[in-house]
């Protein structure tokens, strides 16, 4: 940083506090015209239609390699997930994209923009859902909203109409004037995501959203992001569950040890990776993995839990017919649909959520 | 939903603008919104601890200048002229509360902020860059140590030991002391991961209280603690309200603010080098 620069900026300072001075607290909310940067995308490099092209994205901290030299590309849109366990390098990915981590190597555009050189214009066209909620608990709830959007430069006549919609989505109205401390979890997260629309971001970065969420909360929440799917924001979200993986997104990822392992569709992941059914037997924790071992020919392929013995075949019930012909009596048996669950054992030999 | 048809219009030239700017991607023009955040976030907090800032050096001119004074007796200011000793330390103590507030702004505040409300981390996922934030939170600071130089300056006034015109000064050059503290604060700060290493920061302060001529002249020391302390900011900022206060000014009173602007410079390159480095990794 050069001196003239700094100098320079001292002098904007003295500038900017006589803008401030002279008038009423109304003054403060001086429209930034600078800030308001909803760029359109120029000069997309690659391909015109992806608002975010990955190529050979890296990350390391010191020996460890987060994210190892993954490429993806998303369309407008859709909706893209990353899969995979904790410390699988969902976050970082995350971090990169929205420019508050810096990558050690790759290519990373995000709507024609590289977020280390143009971060905040970058982050103007993002809604981001962190891990864990950082709302301003010193703020009201409406305040969370309007303040977080005069983050982006935006105007209060824009903000305060915007504010009340989006509490109206978010099903928090008759919370605006609560205390943040006073809502649920769940509400907090819709607070969150409300927070997140407020400069109507053309995408949507969701890091594990309904991660510690009751079943309610969750498919409130799930019915939410689909609206939001269908208004055409391009969602892209980590999660470490299957099931939001397979409501939620049109093409995923499945990460693991910052390396991607497969990519699709989940309708598709589930046929290339698995049968169509999968028997889930239990004998007791003790004799799972010598039974394991006795149910070989059954099915396509037998996986052996310490919890349980998976067996894989296109038909569960018939398969639980042959256990039954050699003699063997599960505790319980269940047989259900393959899940991306079963394609991320298949792929790496590890269950997801340990 | 709408969409900001007049944004899109502006984008491109939006775009370039910021590509020439000097901060690039840590700052956007909108430390602004982090002030208002402040105000907003003040209105609802608990007034007792503005109150208390003030009290503060109140409490120790009443109980020195009144209680202690009258032993003392008349001292010599700046320039030589006999003075009570309320009148002597009154802008002392301003000084030292000008130090403790913006370093409690600058430091404590920042350190929960940025290590458990995780305010920051929220406010960098938006178009703000660090340099919005860190120019936003010393405002603040800065707004607050103007509120108390200013209630300070009143109660010097009602109690007498203000007899010039020039008086008016020592309110913009505590905000100027305010400043240099502040923005060395911060970045200081920044560097801080556990309690126990915020609190040597006032292991630092507190002999600088004591010591920085702020209850008796430097001459009471052997020449090397002198320099010593005049190496310290704080006794420029105790000279500089000192002779302001008495009207009494010569060629020292341009190094006392010059030492404040230079500290100033190098504590926002320091702070924003840090912001960086934490919030950019």
């Amino acid at each position: 940083m050069s001196f003239c620069g700094i100098a320079g900026f001292l002098q904007k300072i003295v500038q900017w506090l006589f803008q401030v001075f002279p008038g009423s607290t109304s003054v403060l909310w001086v429209h930034n015209e600078a800030t308001r940067s909803f760029a359109t995308p120029s000069s997309s490099q690659m391909n015109p239609a992806a608002v975010i092209t990955a190529e050979k994205l890296t990350k390391t901290y010191g020996d460890l390699t987060a994210v190892d030299a993954i490429s993806f590309e998303v369309p407008a849109g859709e909706s893209f997930g990353l899969l995979g366990p904790n410390g699988a390098g969902k976050s970082t990915t995350m971090k990169m994209i929205g420019g508050v981590s810096q990558r050690t190597s790759g290519k990373l555009s995000i709507m024609g923009l590289d977020p280390e050189t143009h971060g905040p214009e970058v982050r103007a066209h993002l809604g981001v859902v962190p891990q864990q909620d950082n709302l301003d608990e010193e703020l009201k709830v409406r305040e969370n909203l309007i303040v977080y959007g005069r983050y982006f430069g935006l105007p209060l006549s824009y903000l305060r109409p915007k504010a009340d919609e989006l509490l109206e989505f978010a099903q928090l109205s008759d919370k605006a004037k609560s205390r943040v401390d006073a809502l649920s979890g769940g509400m907090k997260r819709r607070l969150t995501i409300a927070r997140s629309l407020i400069n109507e971001p053309k995408i949507l970065l969701l890091d594990e959203p309904t991660t510690g969420l009751d079943p309610q909360a969750r498919h409130i929440l799930w019915d939410r992001l689909f609206r939001l799917k269908e208004q055409g924001v391009t969602l892209i979200l980590t999660t470490h569950y299957m099931d939001e993986a397979e409501q939620l997104c049109d093409r995923l990822i499945v990460v693991d040890k910052g390396k991607i392992m497969a990519e699709g569709s989940p309708s598709s992941l589930i046929r290339e990776y698995s049968t169509r059914e999968v028997l889930e037997l239990r004998f007791g924790s003790e004799r799972n993995a010598t039974i394991g071992a006795e149910l070989g020919g059954i099915g396509e392929r037998v996986e052996t839990l310490p919890d349980r013995v998976l067996i894989y075949a296109d038909n569960g019930e018939s398969a639980l017919e042959q256990v039954s012909a050699r003699h063997l009596r599960p505790l319980t048996s269940l047989v259900r649909r393959s899940s991306l669950e079963d394609v991320f054992l298949r792929l790496t030999g590890r269950s997801l959520v340990d | 939903m709408s969409t900001l048809s007049e944004g899109q219009a502006q984008a491109r030239s939006a775009t370039e603008a910021a590509r020439e700017r000097t901060f690039g991607p840590l700052y956007s023009r909108n430390a602004l919104a982090v002030v208002a955040r402040g105000l907003m976030a003040a209105k609802s907090s608990t007034w007792l601890v503005l109150v208390s800032g003030f009290f503060e050096p109140v409490l120790y001119l009443v109980s020195m200048g009144v209680g202690l004074g009258p032993i003392v007796g008349n001292v010599a200011g700046p320039g030589g002229q006999q003075i009570s000793y309320a009148a002597y330390i009154a802008p002392a103590l301003l000084a030292v509360s000008a130090m403790n507030g913006a370093i409690y702004d600058s430091t404590w505040n920042v350190f929960f902020k940025m290590n458990f409300a995780k305010l920051y981390q929220g406010m960098l996922y938006t178009s703000l860059g660090p340099l919005d934030v860190a120019i936003g939170e010393i405002f603040l600071a800065l707004l607050r140590g103007l509120l108390y130089a200013t209630g300070f300056t009143a109660v010097m006034a009602v109690m007498g030991l203000v007899t010039t015109v020039w008086a008016i000064l020592i309110i913009p050059a505590s905000v100027l002391i305010a400043f240099g503290f502040a923005s060395f604060g911060m970045g200081i700060t920044s560097f801080m991961k556990t309690f126990q290493q915020m609190d040597w920061i006032n292991f630092f302060l507190l002999p600088m209280f004591l010591f920085s001529a702020t209850f008796y002249p430097l001459s009471v020391y052997p020449q090397y603690i002198q320099w010593l302390i005049q190496a310290l900011p704080l006794w420029h900022g105790v000279e500089l309200l000192r002779q302001i206060s008495i009207g009494s000014f010569s060629a020292a009173t341009a190094v006392h603010v010059a030492y404040y602007l230079v500290m100033i410079v190098l504590g926002i390159m320091l702070t924003t080098g840090r912001l960086r480095k934490l919030f950019l990794k």
